[in-house]
C-alpha cells in the first residue's frame, strides 16, 4: 500500500451520497415521475403459449376501439434482427430477436404492441386481436433441449452469431464454449482422492422495487427522446436505432434516478417497442412493466454444474474440471457470456496447472435468462464450493484449511485468464492485490469457527455453520470503456459529466470523489450529471463491477487533466500578480483545501483561478475529456461464513448469523461499499431460502407476484457482520477495485455447508426450501 | 366524486373515480414520491403514506377514505436544506440506494417512532415488515431507524437502554 493511501482527503471517507437527501425528501425523478399527463400508455401483448406461430393476426377490431390510438403487429415492422442483452459492439450475444415477431417463443413473449388512454383500455384492445395460432410443441426441459427431434425454437433463417463462436440454433444451442490445460483424465486417473458431483440452481429475478420502465416522445426536432430506468444508456441508443432501423443521431437516451437494476436493466428490453409505438403514433408514451409482466422480463439463467476434481491427500488441487449446462429460455440473451463467467470468475480462484471448461447453452420456451449480479459465478461458485466441502470431508481436512492452502496469491496467475473471455480469448493477468488470507481468517474469527464447527446439538434443532471463499472481477478487459467530462465554473465548483450510470448503487458519488481528491476540493464541490446521450461522453454502462475500477479511473484522468490546466493558469497569476520570479513550474504547485499553492507558500482560491479563466486574461474553459480502458480484470476477493439452525421437524432452515469479509481493495466509500455487500448477501440469501418459479405444465410462471415469490425482509434477517479487509490495487484508481457483485455468490454454498454442518444432508440443487431440506433428511434417515 | 381532504398541510378539493385509489390520485396531482413497485396488491410498501399519522398503503386504499382527513407524504417531512431527522438518519446511515422505496420506508418508521420513541428490534421489524428494499440489504435502514430514534427521542432511548442493563 502506498504510503500516502491513510492521508486520502476525499476518498475512502463515507461522505453522503450526492442524491440521497433528494431521495430521501422524494424530490428525486425517476422515470414514472416525468410529466405523463398528455401520455398514452404502453402496453406489450404477451403470449399465452409457451411456443406458437401466429398464421394470421387481424388488429382491425382492436384499432377500432374508443381510446387505442396504435396497435403494431409484427407485419407493421421492419425485421431487423438483433439481440436485446445491452453489450457492447460487437455484442457477444446471438442476433435472434426482433421488435415482433410472427413466432411466440415462451408465456409471456411479445405478441403485439398497443397505445391506448389506459392499461385497462390496452389490455381490452389485446383480446380484441384476433389470432389464428400454430400451436408448436415446447420445449420445457433444458436437458431435453438438444435431443435429436426436439423442437426447433429459432428456426429463423436469420438468427445467427455476430462473432465466431459456436452456436447451432437448429439444434437449440444458443452458444458453446471449451478450454482446457494439462491432461484431466490423467490427473483424474492418477490423484489420491479423485471426485465428481453435479449441482444445480434455479431461476430467480432481480425484482428491482421499480420495475422496467421507459417514456418516449419526439423532441420538437423529431428526434426520439427515450427517458428510460436503463444501466446501459448508450448501448440502448444503439440497439434501439438499429431495431427500428433509424441512425443513432436520431436517438437520445437520459437516464434519471433509477430504482435498483442489479442486471435486470442491462437488457434493451422497453427502448424499441417505445420507440416503434412513439414513431407510429406521434405521441409521448409511458411503457411500465407490472409486477407480474418484470418477473417473465428477464431472469437469472438456471444453470446445471458438474464439477470433477484430482486432489492429493494433503488438500492440493491437482486439477479441475467444470461441465455447465445453461438454461437461456427463449432468446439468448448473455448466454455465451454468463456461461463462460461460470469458469472465469470461479476456477482461477484455486491455484492448479491442469484444468478444463466445457460449457453449453441451451435454448427452452422458458423465460429469458439474462445479467443477473454475479452473472454466472454466483451459479458456479455454489458448485465450487459445495463441491470442496465435500472433497474437505472425504479427505478429513478442515474446510477452510483447504481454502488457504490452494487459494491464488498475489503475483500468481491462472490460466484460465488468457483462454476464456467473453467471446473471444481472455486476457492473461496476474493477480496484483488480494486480501483473500485475511478475509479467511477475519472471517472465521468473526463467526468463531473452530468453537462452532460441528456441534449440531441433541434438540429437534441443530446448529450448524459453512463456507465458502469467493473472487469475481473488476470490468471487461481490453472490451470496456468509460469516459467523464469535467469543467470548472467561476466558483471554482466543476460539471462531471460521466457516462457511467449510477442505478442506486452511488457511483456519482465515488466518482465526484475520486476527482474532489485528484483537485483538492471536496464531494460537494463536484456538480454530478449521469447519464444522457446527448450531454454526457460515453459509457459502457453499469455492469460486469466495472464502474468504480473504470469509470473512476476515467474521472481521475479528467481531474488529472483539469488540475494541470489550473496550475497553468495560476502559474501565470503567481507570476503576474504575486511577482514570483521566474514563473513557477506548473507541476511544482498544490492543489489542496479549495486553493493552488506554490512552493513558498503563496495561494489563490480555485474560484480566483476559475475567475481569471473565464472574464480576465487568456480567456478559455478549463475543461477536459478522459476515457479509460481495462487491460486487467482484478479480482474483488471475500470469504463468506453462515451460522444457521435446521429444524429437522419441519426442514426449515433460519439463518442465525451470516459474516461476509471483502477484499475490494481501497473502498472509495466505505458505507456505500458495505451497502453494497450486505446488499448482495441479503439478495443471496433470498435467493437460495425462498425465492423459487413455480411454472405450470405448459410452461407459465404461476407465482408472479411478492406474495408467492417470496422476497426477504426486515424479520427475515440474520445478524450481519460486513468486514472490509483493506488492499491497494495497483491498477485501479486510488487502490480500488470492484465490490457490487461478488457476495450474492457467498450464500448459496454457504448455507448448503452450514446445513450439512448442521443435519449431515447435502443440498445441491438450490433453492434450499423446507420441503426439500425435510426430504433430504428423511431420506437420510431411511 | 369530489371530496375535501389535507395533503402535506394544504387544503385540497379532490375529484376522482370513485373506484380510484389513493396512489393513483395522489401520483397525479405530482406528490411522486408515492411510489408503484407491486401490482396494487399492498405487497411492496413504496406506496406507503402517512393518513392521520399511521402508516398506510396508498395502492389498497380507496381515495374517498382520506375524506375529511390528512394525508402526508414525504415531501412534507422536510427539504434536502431543511431535512426531518429521520430523513437525515437514513442518510447518513447510508440506508438511501436507489431510493424508491426510501419514502416508504421513512414513513413507515415515522409512524413507529410516533407511537413507539424507543422501539426494540422487533417493534422496528414488525413495522417494517411490510416494506421492501432489494439494494440495501436492510442492515443500514434498521441502524437509521435506530438513530433516528436516538436523534428524536434521546430521553426515551437512554431510559430503555439503562431498563434493559438492569
Amino acid at each position: 500500500m502506498p504510503s500516502d493511501a491513510k492521508s486520502f482527503k476525499v476518498v475512502g471517507h463515507s461522505v453522503a451520497k450526492v442524491d440521497a437527501y433528494g431521495m430521501a425528501c422524494g424530490r428525486e425523478q425517476y422515470v414514472a415521475d416525468y410529466d405523463t399527463r398528455d401520455s398514452l400508455i404502453g402496453y406489450i401483448v404477451p403470449s399465452p403459449h409457451a411456443h406458437a406461430r401466429i398464421k394470421r393476426i387481424d388488429a382491425s377490431k382492436a384499432r377500432a376501439m374508443a381510446g387505442v390510438h396504435t396497435v403494431l403487429t409484427w407485419e407493421d415492422l421492419p425485421r431487423n434482427i438483433h439481440t436485446t442483452a445491452g453489450q457492447g459492439f460487437v455484442e457477444p450475444s446471438p442476433y435472434d430477436s426482433y421488435i415482433l415477431d410472427n413466432k411466440v417463443r415462451f408465456v409471456g413473449d411479445r405478441v403485439a404492441l398497443i397505445a391506448a388512454e389506459t392499461r385497462e383500455i390496452a389490455e381490452a384492445a389485446g383480446k380484441a386481436l384476433e389470432i389464428e395460432w400454430e400451436v408448436l410443441p415446447a420445449v420445457l426441459d433444458a436437458d431435453k433441449a438438444m435431443d435429436p427431434g426436439a423442437p426447433v425454437i429459432h428456426d429463423e433463417p436469420e438468427a445467427h452469431a455476430t462473432i465466431p463462436v459456436p452456436y447451432d440454433p437448429s439444434k437449440n444451442m444458443a452458444a458453446a464454449v471449451a478450454m482446457g490445460v494439462g491432461d484431466m483424465e490423467e490427473v483424474l486417473r492418477k490423484s489420491h482422492l479423485s471426485y465428481s458431483q453435479t449441482y444445480s440452481t434455479h431461476y430467480a429475478q432481480h425484482c428491482p422495487i421499480e420495475p422496467h420502465v421507459c417514456l418516449g416522445y419526439l423532441d420538437p426536432r423529431d428526434r426520439l427522446v427515450l427517458v428510460s430506468s436503463t444501466q446501459v444508456p448508450f448501448h440502448a441508443r444503439r440497439i434501439t436505432a438499429q431495431a427500428l432501423g433509424i441512425p443513432v443521431r436520431q436517438v437520445r437516451v437520459v437516464k434519471p434516478r433509477i430504482g435498483g437494476g442489479f442486471g435486470a436493466k442491462q437488457e434493451v428490453l422497453l427502448e424499441q417497442m417505445v420507440g416503434a409505438l412513439v414513431l407510429k403514433s406521434r405521441r409521448k408514451i409511458l411503457l411500465q412493466l407490472t409486477r407480474a409482466e418484470e418477473f417473465v422480463s428477464r431472469t437469472r439463467h438456471p444453470i446445471k454444474t458438474t464439477m470433477d476434481g484430482g486432489f492429493n491427500a494433503d488438500g492440493t488441487v491437482n486439477g479441475m474440471r467444470m461441465k455447465v449446462l445453461s438454461n437461456t429460455g427463449a432468446y439468448g440473451s448473455h448466454a455465451l457470456t454468463v456461461m463462460s463467467n461460470c469458469g472465469s470468475k470461479v476456477l482461477p480462484l484455486y491455484r492448479m496447472t491442469t484444468v478444463a471448461f466445457d460449457g453449453k447453452a441451451v435454448y427452452t420456451n422458458l423465460p429469458v435468462g439474462g445479467a443477473y449480479r454475479g452473472y454466472g459465478a454466483t451459479q458456479s461458485a455454489f458448485a465450487m464450493e459445495v463441491f470442496l466441502d465435500e472433497v474437505a470431508e472425504k479427505l478429513k481436512i478442515d474446510p477452510l484449511e483447504l481454502r488457504r492452502r490452494n487459494h491464488i496469491q498475489p503475483g500468481e496467475s491462472s490460466p484460465v485468464f488468457a483462454a476464456l473471455g467473453e467471446g473471444k480469448p481472455g486476457v492473461e493477468q496476474r493477480i496484483g492485490s488480494s486480501g483473500m488470507a485475511e478475509c479467511l481468517e477475519r472471517g472465521a474469527k468473526a463467526i468463531n469457527w473452530v468453537e462452532k464447527r460441528g456441534k449440531p446439538g441433541n434438540g429437534p434443532i441443530k446448529r450448524g455453520i459453512g463456507m465458502c471463499a469467493l473472487m469475481q472481477g473488476s470490468s471487461i478487459p481490453e472490451i470496456d470503456m468509460a469516459s467523464v467530462a469535467m469543467k470548472m465554473n467561476d466558483d471554482g465548483s466543476f460539471n462531471l459529466n460521466a457516462g457511467a450510470t449510477d442505478l442506486g448503487t452511488g457511483s456519482d458519488t465515488v466518482l465526484a470523489q475520486i476527482a474532489a481528491e485528484v483537485l483538492g476540493v471536496e464531494t460537494e464541490d463536484m456538480v454530478v450529471v449521469s447519464s444522457d446521450t446527448d450531454l454526457t461522453p460515453f459509457d459502457v454502462g453499469a455492469y460486469a463491477s466495472s464502474t468504480t475500477y473504470l469509470s473512476g479511473e476515467a474521472a481521475r484522468k479528467a481531474a488529472l487533466d483539469v488540475a494541470m490546466q489550473i496550475r497553468e493558469v495560476a502559474a501565470d497569476m503567481f507570476n503576474e500578480l504575486e511577482r514570483v520570479e521566474p514563473r513557477p513550474d506548473p507541476a511544482k504547485l498544490v492543489l489542496k483545501e479549495k486553493r493552488v499553492f506554490e512552493p513558498g507558500g503563496k495561494s489563490f482560491t480555485l474560484a480566483q483561478v476559475a475567475l481569471r479563466s473565464l472574464y480576465e486574461r487568456d480567456q478559455h474553459q478549463i475543461a477536459a475529456t478522459a476515457s479509460a480502458i481495462s487491460h486487467k480484470s482484478p479480482p474483488p476477493f471475500s470469504a463468506h461464513f453462515a451460522e444457521v439452525e435446521v429444524d429437522t421437524e419441519t426442514g426449515q432452515v433460519k439463518v442465525k448469523k451470516y459474516v461476509a469479509a471483502i477484499d475490494c481493495g481501497t473502498a472509495i466509500n466505505p458505507k456505500l461499499a458495505e451497502g453494497q455487500v450486505e446488499g448482495a448477501v441479503v439478495n443471496g440469501l433470498s435467493y437460495v431460502l425462498t425465492e423459487e418459479y413455480l411454472f405450470d405444465e405448459n410452461g407459465r410462471m404461476r407465482n408472479p407476484n411478492f406474495a408467492d415469490y417470496k422476497l426477504f425482509g426486515v424479520p427475515d434477517m440474520p445478524e450481519m457482520v460486513t468486514i472490509m479487509v483493506p488492499t491497494y490495487e495497483e491498477s485501479g484508481p486510488y487502490g480500488a477495485k470492484s465490490v457490487s457483485e461478488i457476495c450474492i455468490n457467498g450464500p448459496g454454498p454457504a448455507i448448503s455447508n452450514a446445513i450439512y454442518d448442521a443435519v449431515g444432508v447435502r443440498m445441491r440443487d438450490m433453492p434450499f426450501t423446507a420441503e426439500k431440506v425435510l426430504a433430504a433428511i428423511k431420506a437420510k434417515r431411511g | 366524486m369530489r371530496f375535501s381532504t389535507k395533503i402535506n398541510g394544504q387544503a385540497r378539493e379532490v375529484d376522482c373515480a370513485p373506484n380510484a385509489t389513493l396512489l393513483e390520485v395522489l401520483r397525479s396531482l405530482g406528490y411522486t414520491s408515492v411510489k408503484q413497485g407491486c401490482d396494487r396488491e399492498g405487497m411492496c410498501g413504496a406506496c406507503t403514506v402517512l393518513l392521520d399519522g399511521e402508516a398506510i398503503l396508498s395502492c389498497m386504499t380507496p381515495a374517498p377514505r382520506a375524506a375529511g382527513r390528512e394525508i402526508t407524504s414525504v415531501e412534507a417531512l422536510g427539504s434536502p436544506s431543511a431535512p426531518h431527522p429521520i430523513q437525515k438518519a437514513f442518510v447518513e446511515a447510508g440506508a438511501v440506494q436507489c431510493g424508491f422505496c426510501t419514502p416508504g420506508m421513512i414513513l413507515a418508521t415515522k409512524s413507529l417512532l410516533d407511537r413507539v420513541p424507543a422501539p426494540s428490534d422487533q417493534q422496528i421489524g414488525d413495522a417494517l415488515s411490510g416494506n421492501l428494499c432489494r439494494c440495501t440489504g436492510y442492515v443500514k435502514i434498521v441502524e437509521a431507524v435506530k438513530n433516528a430514534a436516538q436523534a428524536i427521542a434521546p430521553g426515551a432511548v437512554q431510559a430503555k437502554e439503562s431498563a434493559h442493563a438492569k
